[in-house]
Formats: C-alpha cells, sequence, structure tokens
C-alpha cells in the first residue's frame, strides 16, 4: 500500500475547455435551501471527489456542494448538484 | 419449541442493524438439532419411518396425516427440523479448503500464533482494533497482506520453531514435508490458533473459529429440505440430498464399527476417504479433481451447491425468475378484422383463464348462471371461492351444493370474456411497449390473433411467433392497465416522442393509391370503401360527370375518416427543408386543413411507425387524443386495405425490367469505372501517384479505386430509377409511398448489385494475395476484390455469387454473435437501474431516496408524451 503522492497542480484553466462545466461552491446558506427544496439529508446528493479537477481548481473541500451548469443538445442548460467527499470536512 | 396461533402473523417491527455471517460450530449443530441419525435404513417394513434414520419424524413430516415428532405440526405447518450425524473421523469442509491451506501456511505449526513478527502484530491489530471484529474491507486488505507475507516465514517468530513447507494436494489433502495432514492434524493446528490472532486472518473468534472449517459434527437438513416422492407405482423416490446422506450415514458406520474392532490402518483410512468424498459431494457435486458422485442411472447427483448456483439455481430460477399463474401461451397470427386495441384469444383458453367475481345481492343471479353453465359450456365458471376462503372446483357433483350455498360474499372464477382486459407480452422485453394491455376477443382455433398494427411495438412477425398472455386479477390491476398499460396510452413511444402504432405495408400502399390526384370513384365505389371503415355517408360536394353522375376523389374519401385537424408536411421523398409547399409542382405537399386533406399524398410519412415518421398520427395527437389516434389508424388501415383491394395491386418481375438503352448506359458507366481504375493503377506503377497525407500509396490506390467505383454504383442506381418511372410501377410505388422496399432494393434488382463489403472493407481474404483462384495474385481490380456487376435481375456470374454469398455468411455470423451481447448489456443496465423512479418533485431518486437527476432527463420533459420530444408549449407556460 503505497500512500498517493499528490501530483504538481497542473497551471491551466480548465474552465477554458468547453467540456468542463461552468462550476462554483455553493454558500453555507445555498446549500441549506438547496437540501430544504428536496427534501434531502446530504448523503443523498450525488457525490464527486475531493482529488477531482473540478473540485480542486476551485479548492473546494469535503462537505461542500458544487453547482454545475450543464449545457446539453437536447434539453439546454440545467443545473446540477453534487457534493465533495473524502479528504477532509 | 411449541409454535402457538399467531406466531405468523405478529408484525415485527424491528430494524435490522447488522447481520454476522459465520461458520456453524459443533455445539451450534447440536443445539440446533432434535435428533442424531446413525442408521441408514429409512422405512421399516411397513414403510414406516425409522427412529433416528434420515426419514425420522422429529425432523419433520411430509405424509399427509402424520404429525411432526417435535413440534406436533401437520405436513405443511411444520417448518422442518434440523438433525445430526457424528462423523466418526472429522473431514474437511471441501469449501473451505482454500481457506485452511492459507491459514496453515501464516500460522506457526508448534504454537499456533500467526507468523508475524510481535511488533508487527501488535501494530496490524491497532490498524483494524476499530472494526470491532467486524470483518470488512480494511481487515481482509490486512489479512491478505498478512497471508501473503507469512506464507515463505520458515522460523516462528514467537516460539523460533521450525515451520515446514505445507503443500495442499488438491483436492483436498494436506502435505506437510512429505507427510500426510489427517483432518485430525489440521484440525489441532487449527484449534491452536489464538483468538487474538484471528482478526489478522480476517477471522471472528466469536462466530468462526478456525477449526469448525473441519466438520466433526455434520447438520443434516430437514425431511422437507428433501421431500421423497411417491411413484404411481407405490414405490418411493427418494430425494438426491437423501441419497447422499444416505451414503454418508453408512460410511460412517461402517468406519465406527471398524475404528472399534480395531481394524488395521489401511481399511481405516480407506473409509476415511470415502467419507470425506461423500460429506465433500453433499456440498457440492462439481468439485475438481472429485468425480462427482451419481445416482443409479447414471445421472450425477444435484446436492446441496447445484440447488443453489447458476441459472437453474434457487435465484435465478425461482427466485429472480417466478412462473405465474392465470397466463397463456401459444402461437399469434395475424386478424386485420380485430381492433388495434383488442387480442383474439381462443376460446380452449378462455376456458382456462379466470376472473374472480364478487357476488353481490344485484349480480347474484348473472353469476349464478355461469355455476350453472360450468365448467364445460363457454360462458361459466371453474372455481368457487367461499367467505371462509375454500376454493371449490365447479363439475357435475359440486355445482348443485355449490348453487345451494351460493350467497353473497362468494367469489365466482367465471371464464375470461369479450371485453375483459388481458396484459399480452413478447420476448425479449427490451421497451416498455412489450408488455401492453389488451380488449379480448375470443374467438374460435388455437392462435392468439392481433391487429397488424399491433405488430411493431413487439417486434412480433407470424412465422412461427409466440406470445404471453396474463389476466389480471384484482379491479387495481385491471385499472393500471386500462390507463397505463393499454395500446391507446402507447402509441407514443418514450424513445422520440412519435408514434409507434401506425399503419403499415398494405395500409400505407393502399392509402398512397387512394390519395393520388387521378383516382376517382363513383357512388358506389366510394360508398363501398367507406362503409368498410363503418362510415355511412358520403364525402360532401362530388364532382359531376359529363353524364351528371357524381364522382368522388380518393383525397374527399380519406377526409372522411381524418378527425377535424390542421397538418402540414411533405411527403417521404421530399426533405421538408426542399419542399416548397404550395408551389410543388407535384403531390409532395402534404396539407389537411380542418380534417380535410387538401393537397398532397399520404405516405409513410404521415401515417407509419417508424423513426421520424408518423407524423400525421402526431397532430392528430396533439390536437386531439390518443383515443381519437386510434381511432384514425383503425379507420385507415382499413381504409387502406379496402382500396387496394378495390384497385389492384401487382408487383411484377418485370418492374425491374430496364430498356436496352438503359442496360446500354449502366455498361457504359462500369467501363468508364474500370478505365478509370486502370488509369489509377498504371499511375501508381509509374509512381506518379501522389499518396493522400498521412496515407500510404497502397491505401491511397484503394481510397481511390473505392471511391470510383462507388461513384460508378450510384450513378447506375440512379439510372435505374430513370427509367423505371412508370406511374404503375407497383416496385417502385412501394418504395415511394415507403409500404415496403427503398429505391436501394430496386438499384439492387435492375441496375447492379455492387461492391460487396466485409467489416468495410473490399474482400482481400481468400487465398495467398488473391480472393479466388479465378484471379491472379496481386489483382486489385474491382472485380477481383468483390464488385458484382450483375443485378440480381440479370444474375450473378459464379465468382459474383461467390462473393454475394460471403456478405450473407458473414452477416449471419454477425448477427448471432451481436444479439446475446447487446442482450447481456441491456440485462446489466436494467439490474442496475430499475429501482430508480421519478419521483413527484421531479427529481429521479434510487431506492434510498438518493438523489440521480435533479431533474428528470434534465428537462423534465415524459418523451412519450412530448411531440418527438419537445414541448408544444414553452415550458413557461406550464406552471
Amino acid at each position: 500500500m503505497t500512500e498517493e503522492k499528490p501530483s504538481e497542480e497542473i497551471k491551466i484553466d480548465i474552465f477554458k475547455s468547453k467540456y468542463v462545466p461552468i462550476s462554483r461552491i455553493l454558500s453555507e446558506d445555498e446549500k441549506k435551501a438547496l437540501l430544504e427544496k428536496y427534501n434531502i439529508s446530504s448523503v443523498q446528493l450525488p457525490k464527486i471527489s475531493h482529488s477531482d479537477a473540478v473540485v480542486r481548481a476551485l479548492k473546494g473541500k469535503g462537505g461542500d456542494v458544487i453547482e454545475f451548469v450543464r449545457k446539453a443538445k437536447t434539453a439546454g442548460l440545467s443545473k446540477y448538484y453534487r457534493i465533495v467527499v473524502g479528504g477532509s470536512a | 419449541m411449541m409454535m402457538d396461533e399467531g406466531t405468523f402473523n405478529e408484525v415485527v417491527r424491528e430494524k435490522i442493524a447488522s447481520i454476522d455471517f459465520g461458520m456453524l460450530s459443533p455445539d451450534m449443530v447440536k443445539k440446533m438439532s432434535v435428533v442424531k441419525i446413525i442408521t441408514p435404513e429409512l422405512y421399516d417394513a411397513d414403510g414406516y419411518p425409522i427412529d433416528s434414520s434420515l426419514m425420522d419424524l422429529k425432523m419433520g413430516v411430509i405424509d399427509p396425516g402424520l404429525r411432526c415428532r417435535t413440534c406436533g405440526a401437520k405436513v405443511r405447518e411444520c417448518p422442518g427440523h434440523f438433525g445430526f450425524i457424528e462423523l466418526a473421523r472429522p473431514v474437511l469442509h471441501i469449501r473451505y479448503v482454500p481457506t485452511i491451506y492459507n491459514i496453515l501456511r501464516s500460522t506457526c505449526s508448534t504454537c499456533g500464533r500467526v507468523l508475524v513478527h510481535p511488533n508487527e502484530h501488535a501494530k496490524l491489530l491497532e490498524k483494524i482494533s476499530s472494526t470491532n471484529g467486524e470483518v470488512n474491507e480494511k481487515v481482509l486488505a490486512v489479512a491478505a497482506h498478512v497471508i501473503n507475507k507469512t506464507k515463505t516465514i520458515r522460523k516462528c517468530p514467537w516460539c523460533e520453531s521450525k515451520q515446514d513447507k505445507v503443500k495442499l494436494m488438491k483436492p483436498s489433502i494436506f502435505v506437510e514435508s512429505g507427510r500426510k495432514l489427517t483432518p485430525i492434524d489440521v484440525r489441532e493446528r487449527l484449534e491452536r490458533i489464538p483468538d487474538a490472532d484471528l482478526p489478522l486472518i480476517a477471522l471472528n473468534a466469536r462466530t468462526a473459529r478456525p477449526e469448525w472449517m473441519v466438520i466433526t459434527l455434520l447438520p443434516v437438513p430437514p425431511v422437507s429440505v428433501r421431500p421423497s416422492i411417491t411413484l404411481e407405482s407405490g414405490e418411493r423416490s427418494e430425494d438426491d440430498l437423501t441419497h447422499k446422506l444416505g451414503d454418508i450415514v453408512r460410511t460412517n458406520q461402517r468406519l465406527f464399527e471398524n475404528l472399534s474392532a480395531g481394524a488395521p490402518e489401511v481399511i481405516i483410512e480407506d473409509l476415511w476417504d470415502l467419507l470425506q468424498y461423500h460429506v465433500t459431494t453433499l456440498f457440492s457435486n462439481n468439485v475438481a479433481q472429485v468425480p462427482p458422485a451419481r445416482h443409479r442411472s447414471g445421472r450425477p447427483l444435484k446436492t446441496l451447491e447445484e440447488r443453489i448456483k447458476g441459472k437453474e439455481g434457487r435465484f435465478r430460477r425461482n427466485l429472480a425468475g417466478k412462473r405465474v399463474n392465470f397466463s397463456a401461451r401459444t402461437v399469434i397470427s395475424p386478424d386485420s378484422q380485430l381492433r388495434i386495441d383488442q387480442v383474439g384469444v381462443p376460446i380452449k383458453i378462455a376456458k382456462e383463464l379466470t376472473i374472480p367475481e364478487r357476488v353481490t345481492e344485484w349480480n347474484m343471479a348473472h353469476l349464478r348462471k355461469f355455476v350453472e353453465d360450468g365448467p364445460d359450456k363457454y360462458p361459466s365458471a371453474n372455481y368457487v371461492i367461499t367467505p371462509d376462503g375454500k376454493r371449490k372446483r365447479v363439475s357435475d357433483e359440486t355445482r348443485d351444493v355449490i348453487l345451494a350455498e351460493l350467497a353473497p360474499g362468494y367469489i365466482i372464477e367465471r371464464h375470461l370474456m369479450d371485453g375483459d382486459i388481458v396484459l399480452f407480452n413478447r420476448q425479449p422485453s427490451l421497451h416498455r411497449m412489450s408488455i401492453m394491455a389488451h380488449y379480448v376477443k375470443v374467438l374460435p382455433f388455437k392462435t392468439f390473433r392481433l391487429n397488424l398494427s399491433a405488430v411493431v411495438p413487439y417486434n412480433a412477425d407470424f412465422d412461427g411467433d409466440e406470445m404471453n398472455l396474463h389476466v389480471p386479477q384484482t379491479e387495481e390491476a385491471r385499472a393500471e392497465a386500462e390507463l397505463l398499460l393499454s395500446i391507446t396510452q402507447n402509441i407514443v413511444t418514450p424513445r422520440y416522442g412519435l408514434p409507434i402504432i401506425g399503419c403499415s405495408q398494405d395500409h400505407i400502399m393502399g392509402l398512397y393509391l387512394l390519395t393520388k390526384h387521378k383516382e376517382f370513384f363513383s357512388r358506389q365505389d366510394a360508398a363501398e370503401l367507406l362503409s368498410r371503415v363503418g362510415i355511412f355517408e358520403l364525402p360532401e360536394k362530388p364532382g359531376k360527370t359529363l353524364k351528371d353522375e357524381p364522382y368522388y376523389s380518393g383525397k374527399q374519401i380519406f377526409s372522411m375518416i381524418l378527425p377535424e385537424v390542421d397538418y402540414e408536411g411533405s411527403t417521404k421523398t421530399v426533405p421538408k427543408h426542399v419542399c416548397k409547399k404550395e408551389d410543388c409542382q407535384f403531390e409532395d405537399f402534404v396539407k389537411i386543413s380542418k380534417g380535410k386533406l387538401v393537397s398532397g399524398l399520404i405516405d409513410s410519412k404521415a401515417i407509419g411507425p417508424e423513426a421520424g415518421k408518423g407524423k400525421l398520427i402526431q397532430a392528430i395527437i396533439n390536437r386531439h387524443s390518443m383515443e381519437e389516434a386510434v381511432e384514425f389508424i383503425q379507420k385507415a388501415s382499413l381504409l387502406g386495405i379496402a382500396t387496394l383491394q378495390k384497385l389492384g395491386f401487382t408487383t411484377l418481375v418485370t418492374d425491374t425490367d430496364l430498356p436496352p438503352e438503359a442496360r446500354q448506359e449502366i455498361k457504359d458507366t462500369f467501363d468508364f469505372a474500370e478505365k478509370k481504375v486502370d488509369e489509377v493503377l498504371e499511375e501508381s506503377k509509374k509512381g506518379k501517384l501522389k499518396p493522400y497525407p498521412g496515407r500510404t500509396l497502397r491505401e491511397t490506390v484503394e481510397f481511390k479505386i473505392i471511391e470510383i467505383i462507388n461513384r460508378a454504383r450510384n450513378k447506375t442506381g440512379k439510372i435505374a430509377e430513370r427509367y423505371i418511372v412508370d406511374e404503375n410501377n407497383a416496385t417502385m410505388l412501394m418504395a415511394r409511398s415507403g409500404a415496403r422496399g427503398s429505391a436501394m432494393n430496386i438499384a439492387l434488382m435492375a441496375a447492379a448489385v455492387g461492391q460487396v463489403h466485409i467489416r468495410g472493407t473490399r474482400i482481400y481474404r481468400g487465398y495467398n494475395e488473391r480472393t479466388l483462384p479465378h484471379f491472379e495474385q496481386g489483382n486489385i481490380k474491382p472485380a477481383a476484390r468483390g464488385f458484382i456487376k450483375g443485378s440480381y435481375k440479370t444474375g450473378l456470374n459464379p465468382y459474383e455469387f461467390f462473393f454475394n454469398a460471403i456478405t450473407g455468411r458473414d452477416s449471419i455470423m454477425d448477427t448471432s454473435m451481436r444479439t446475446p451481447k447487446s442482450g447481456y448489456l441491456q440485462r446489466r443496465l436494467i439490474n442496475a437501474m430499475q429501482d430508480l423512479s421519478v419521483t413527484y418533485d421531479n427529481t429521479v431518486r434510487s431506492a434510498s431516496g438518493t438523489i440521480v437527476q435533479f431533474e428528470y432527463g434534465a428537462d423534465g420533459i415524459d418523451v412519450s408524451k412530448s411531440d418527438n420530444g419537445k414541448l408544444l408549449i414553452p415550458k413557461e407556460e406550464l406552471r
């Protein structure tokens, strides 16, 4: 079992890629409102790893909820939320 | 343990916190057993079960009338009780052999400690201390690490004793430096391992002491697990498990006797090995290097593992795939006179399948009649259920008794009748339209009958296909069937939001001909056509002939079946963006205004059931309802058939005949192409050819040749199309209307077959550097690489025929290998997603409530209720 060595941060803006959705970290209030809106606890949210490139770029930590604005050919713009898992809470 | 009434009915309201999986200890086996089995004989001379045999009545009863000696319950009430066999010598549990092997190599043969250095030992224990004896991934990882590290250690770090290498001789003999370890030796070693060391090898002292992997007391499953069958001859036939257990008891007793008689070691060992064999095959008859135990007939016994495992096992056969009552299966055949939402049910099946109807004061007389007639007459009843739940068969003997007691509260199971709703299904059930609700129409003969329009969603044809039918038994089920599963509710597919039920083949052809501008009908013909659809009026404003007789155009007649609807579109032959609308000089602009066909032809694009088609039906659904659309499809198909019968429609071999000048043109095209190919070859030989960027010269030549022959083939297709323009050419009409076939098929018959492809390339394999001995090596001209100049009509020459056969074979192989693969992929997808559902807030959630999508499909659109995947109303106006 070897410890994973954090690779050196890549110095490019991944959000410039059209394949990376626009994303931001929700504020505590927004997060609360979201959970209330769907009447769920945070474990019922879709997850995203703390080591995900987007999370690292946003400097997200465990427990943060990230909002993605996705663009699809059929559905147009839509919002999606994921909670950061792993790492320190 | 006596069972009192109500034990089964009491609701237990406790949440299961955790489940421990462990092994049975000898103590546990003894505790859960009610009898010790010692006699191999099963029955005495009177056929009564012998005490302490495998059929001991203490283990439960399987014969009606007898009572269980343990719980006192009768046949179906007694759940059965375990017994046990005390083995004269312990044997290994075959499925734990690999585990035992690991443990033996990882522990000290003298002191029993795990062969880890004391320092690391403490560290590792610390690492998994938080798990509290539970075996989780972390513990397993540690254990894997320990086992891997310790198997080569030759000196115990605890007691310094030398460790010999233990070898496993498959299937179940352990050898240590040339000496065999008996199960007794193995057990002793396992016993020595201290509880404290067990977590390191992923065991839990409370639930799984390692020595329990060596069996000393063998549990005997209750008789209800291995019921014997009484044959017609009165002979008893025992279950495979009973046979196997009998072998064990017999061998065990012999071993006991030989042991107490002090028999020579060889005999004891032989019997011991035999006992090991029998116990091994009791668990699994499929162990490598162990010959399967066989029945007298030579059939391998079905023992414990085979009962559970695999396709035929308990899970896939009995739990995941259950058989159902109130269902029927037979061959299907077409009946164009049935409505789309009907299914023809053979009378023989209608008399088997029943619908329960509850007797009330109001329907008493009506339902009594069924009992009076039953069960042989057609609409009658098979069974009556009394209010206390007893089911009584209606027969000549019982009828009078039943009639006498019949009162409100009774349930009568009456035969299936016209108008009952049933579910109809064809496998493979790949989409939700594979099961739909139909209304019963009881018919003579022995096949299920269905309307041709209903064939598409089931992907059925009539070459011997069979379908299943299920009869819902409750009002709730019938309501759901009608509201959710009926054909009417499912004409639009959730895949792309257009009708999947529409007119096909003859229907389309008929309507295409009917709506062609030059068709006119006399008063009588018009009336005849419309009466076939059930319309007994004539169109308004007929034209007048010279003799002052009224005539009706096909468009007028077609308009009679249209509901009030507006529609604009083009025919299949003209893409939407090319359509010149009102300026169209042909009849390709289809316009319906206020339910009257103003211009254009009705073809598959308006009424067909495929993707991107059926737009007129969709328009009717949008304007009116699914019900109205079904009504229209129904009338349209009948009108189509009627028209074809009136006008006549014949495809001829001469439909694909080409005049000599066309043939010449085709020949010239091919000659020209061959010349061009020769030029390319010549150029490349001289080295004048410039390769395409990133390609070799050879590849470039190949591309050029392919380009040339493709162009030539397409041109011949165009030529054929140009010469086959006759208004009455049935083959062409079929392709144009979308009824059957395409321009491609016509080109194949009339012009040329063209290039044969295998996996996207020209044919190259066969012999060395050539496809067939007809060609010299290295010949890459079109003909030598599978280009077919002949058409199906003119015929192929021998090598062309051979190339054509190659593709036929290749495509059969392809489908026969792809179908199971995609089927399995589909199965995995369904298993993974089966309990996702769209909730009332439009989120998609799993069974545990976790969100998968925040808005179904990201746009919240139910495609089957949309117009080709789009909303008709802007979304903002919805809420």
